[in-house]
């Protein structure tokens, strides 16, 4: 099975919410995951930061959901780490 | 219902309109007290008042009062809460209609309307209870009106000490601060009463 264990985001959002309650809700939605967000750049309105998301299986859609739900969005996929555990054969 | 509180409380905090909501209630609800207060004075300059006369009046405008708290709140909020948003999809260049924001601008107007218009409804209800309850106070030899003025001076010190608690002065002060604008206003209404 194909599982995503590690993703860098590069995000636009808004100031509001701020980075720890960003990070929060993305980590009430995504069990199991350690987040890292760095502010990369700051607007009057808006910042940039990038969003590493690490965790054993990273569903994509949700995360994204959950960002256009804070009222951010996803600018590129910087980095991906994606893993498929090895088919257990049986020797003849 | 739990969890429409938690996402009213999450919409608050995310784009900061407690403290809006929170000067609201004081504004209005001072407002409420004072109008009552004003109210009460006036009827007592005024000899021979019938009681019923005074509650109908107080009563009409308590909501009155409510109802203009509710109706200017929510079209100066909402009109304030869509500019907000306009612009912050404008620096997006994002459609945020789905997401919080846009939420946050469609519900929190009419929290913050409701905020408006119950302070001063609720506070003056509060000050009118005296004189609802005027059977009750006869045998402690209490005056209806005399009790509801005290009362008026009671809610109006309370605000102004939940106003010290807010900006962090000392209670007392704050609430003989409000204390004086009342009694400032009865003195006012006593000066200019041809009665």
């Amino acid at each position: 099975m194909v599982q995503i264990t590690r993703i860098l985001l590069d995000v636009l959002k808004p100031h509001n919410p701020n980075a720890l309650d960003f990070t929060t809700s993305i980590a009430e939605k995504v069990p199991g995951c350690r987040i890292k967000l760095t502010v990369t750049a700051m607007d009057e309105k808006t910042e940039t930061v990038l969003l590493m998301i690490e965790g054993e299986n990273i569903l994509f859609h949700l995360v994204s959901e959950v960002i256009s739900s804070l009222g951010g969005s996803i600018h590129s996929i910087d980095e991906v780490d994606v893993e498929n555990e090895p088919v257990d054969t049986e020797p003849a | 219902m739990a969890s429409m509180i938690a996402e009213l409380a999450w919409l608050l905090t995310l784009t900061r309109s407690h403290v809006i909501a929170r000067r609201y209630f004081v504004v209005n609800g001072f407002d409420g007290a004072l109008t009552m207060l004003g109210l009460l004075v006036g009827f007592y300059v005024s000899d021979e008042v019938r009681l019923p006369v005074v509650i109908n009046a107080c009563l009409g405008v308590a909501i009155a009062l409510g109802m203009s708290g509710v109706s200017s709140a929510y079209i100066s909020e909402v009109a304030e809460k869509r500019r907000e948003l306009r612009e912050l999809e404008k620096a997006m260049v994002a459609d945020l209609g789905e997401s919080a924001h846009g939420r946050a601008a469609r519900l929190l107007p009419v929290f913050i309307a409701c905020v408006n218009g119950v302070a001063p409804l609720a506070i003056s209800l509060v000050i009118l209870l005296p004189l609802w309850a005027d059977p009750l106070l006869e045998p402690f030899s209490l005056l209806p009106l005399e009790s509801a003025f005290a009362t008026a001076l009671l809610m109006i010190f309370l605000l102004g000490v939940y106003l010290g608690r807010i900006s962090h002065t000392f209670w007392l002060w704050a609430g003989l601060r409000t204390l004086f604008v009342a009694a400032a206003t009865t003195g006012l209404i006593f000066a200019i009463s041809p009665g």
